[in-house]
């Protein structure tokens, strides 16, 4: 039995506008989305903002209600077993929401292990046992409006594991996390795994899904547009190759020309100090870079490099794809 | 066991917050005094103590009534705003028994402004704290705030489906106050009101409150009270679950 099943997951949100003249609108946030995650697997869901990640999350956690399609997780239907699998899953999302600020660390994991069910007898070793994972301890009694953010966030990480849940979704647990928390967060994800967790995770740092996880999924406006290992999607940008090109000022038409060359696959900048980084992957067999040169014409260019694909370029080519 | 467990732990950590709540904390401290001071000005040119007495009681349970009214509602909101509210229904508790400890601490707080209002009427307006039956007094203040949970509960189930509901918990704050007798007898109010008062807990809570302090018969009041409160919570449990099935399909949990 999968640990979770997507079957043409779908949901659409109804909007309004106009203050006077209200008119409602009807937005696809995810369309026909499917995937299947085996037990112990950490499978990564990776998309730009507004492309669907937190909706597919919601509805597989139960706080959402498909508008169509179906989804199981342990075998239980997300919508008519809804209670049993809240049970069985645990749910971390980034950021400081989430967490009752006049409570110690402490109040706030005691009060979600009575609402989770832990049983009495284990809460308080439970407690003890999650803080010494997440580094919180000693800490623990001062109220969580003190916390840093990271701390909050391992916060957030010891209460979705408080009832010991089969399995956890992560929705962008490291965000805004400063580098040495991800890299111990990331650490802690990683011994999850090792424990037999099977992990749902989204995330925006590629690094990240490439260091961790076992098989990526890339939803790009509400469907999945590429799904294997890491090294599978590095594959699918592995034949062409990168350029480079730090430039000083580049607008959106000269932009759009050079995606529109023969053999650009896709086009992205990077803002870099203050420099942009035009990156445009391309095929193969193509040399374009004096053509790419060229329309750049009148500007002010600086270093041209090439190098092999990686993971963030396979990523972006998925999802600048029309 | 368990769910009495639940209700017990979950009562002892929103009245934790509630404590430490410097907006609350303001308001459940002034408010009362306020009311007592409105009342008191208002019924002191009747010039007998026993009116002030009742004058002084119906402060109170109005400051217990504001209480529940205003702060369920802004309770919910809060739960939007910390982005917890979603961390609620996602646990596998039943949504009613992870709300009603929240109504419940606020309603607790009612027996402050209850104390406060009495206090501030005895030693600022010398109304005598004379109570003919304290046990039975003492146990219709606890009928009282278990009632005003259980109405609570109601407000706080309607607050998670329609997210502007808040305004409504200020909008009954008042006519609940005339409604149900905390400060004019139903005796005077027009005859299609008292179906009304009837039905609202908060009218059979006074009432027990009254005849407990000035020596009557508040059993009835307060079986009725209590039962008008179970009643409450029995119909705040089964609309639960159609309610968050509504808001899931809508989406608008994550709403602030």
């Amino acid at each position: 039995m999968a640990a979770i099943e997507a079957h043409e997951l779908c949901r659409t949100y109804k909007t309004h506008t106009g203050t006077f003249r209200r008119r409602t609108k009807e937005v696809e946030a995810v369309r026909g989305v499917s995937f299947t995650i085996e037990p112990g697997e950490l499978f990564g869901l990776l998309g730009p903002n507004g492309a669907g990640k937190t909706t597919t999350i919601k509805m597989l956690i139960t706080l959402l209600i498909p508008t169509a399609g179906s989804a199981r997780v342990l075998g239980l239907d997300v919508v008519k077993d809804a209670r049993e699998v809240r049970k069985r899953i645990g749910y971390v999302f980034g950021g400081e929401r989430g967490v009752y600020e006049r409570l110690s660390g402490y109040d706030n994991l005691r009060y979600f292990a009575e609402l989770y069910g832990v049983p009495p007898k284990l809460q308080k070793p439970r407690i003890e046992e999650l803080l010494e994972l997440v580094g919180l301890k000693g800490r623990e009694h001062e109220r969580a409006e003190g916390y840093s953010r990271g701390m909050k966030q391992r916060l957030h990480v010891a209460r979705g594991l408080l009832h010991d849940p089969e399995v956890l979704f992560l929705d962008e647990p490291t965000i805004g996390l400063d580098p040495v928390g991800a890299r111990e967060l990331r650490s802690t994800i990683a011994s999850l795994t090792a424990a037999g967790k099977t992990i749902l995770l989204t995330t925006h740092y590629m690094f990240e899904a490439d260091a961790l996880c076992d098989r990526i999924a890339v939803i790009s406006k509400g469907s999945i547009v590429a799904e294997g290992t890491p090294a599978d999607l590095k594959r699918g940008v592995g034949q062409g190759s990168v350029l480079e090109v730090e430039v000083y000022g580049v607008d959106e038409e000269t932009i759009e020309q050079v995606r529109r060359l023969g053999g650009v696959l896709a086009v992205s900048v990077e803002e870099r100090e203050q420099a942009q980084v035009l990156v445009v992957q391309t095929q193969a067999e193509v040399e374009l870079t004096s053509a790419i040169l060229g329309h750049l014409n009148g500007g002010q260019v600086g270093r041209i490099s090439q190098r092999e694909p990686t993971l963030e370029d396979a990523y972006v080519a998925l999802v600048t794809e029309e | 066991m368990s769910t009495l467990r639940l209700l017990g732990v979950g009562w002892y950590f929103q009245f934790k917050m509630i404590l430490r709540s410097p907006f609350d904390g303001i308001g459940n401290v002034l408010y009362p005094l306020f009311f007592a001071t409105t009342a008191l000005f208002v019924f002191r040119a009747g010039q007998s103590p026993r009116t002030l007495v009742y004058a002084s009681l119906g402060a109170a349970v109005m400051g217990m009534w504001s209480s529940v009214s205003t702060s369920a509602g802004s309770a919910m909101q809060r739960e939007r705003w910390w982005g917890t509210l979603e961390l609620l229904v996602a646990a596998p508790r039943h949504f009613s028994l992870v709300m009603l400890p929240a109504t419940l601490g606020l309603a607790t707080v009612g027996i402050y402004n209850l104390a406060a209002t009495l206090l501030w009427g005895h030693f600022v307006f010398g109304i005598p704290l004379t109570i003919t039956h304290p046990l039975l007094f003492a146990l219709s203040v606890v009928g009282t705030v278990l009632a005003f949970g259980g109405l609570g509960l109601l407000f706080a189930v309607s607050f998670v489906r329609f997210r502007a509901a808040w305004v409504l918990g200020n909008f009954f704050e008042y006519p609940v106050w005339l409604v149900c007798g905390f400060l004019v007898p139903l005796a005077l109010l027009p005859g299609w009101v008292r179906p009304i008062s009837w039905v609202l807990a908060p009218t059979w809570g006074m009432s027990a409150i009254r005849e407990s302090a000035l020596g009557g018969t508040p059993l009835p009041d307060l079986l009725l009270c209590l039962g008008l409160g179970a009643a409450y919570v029995a119909l705040g449990v089964l609309v639960t679950d159609r309610v968050l099935y509504d808001a899931r399909g809508r989406g608008t949990l994550s709403l602030t």
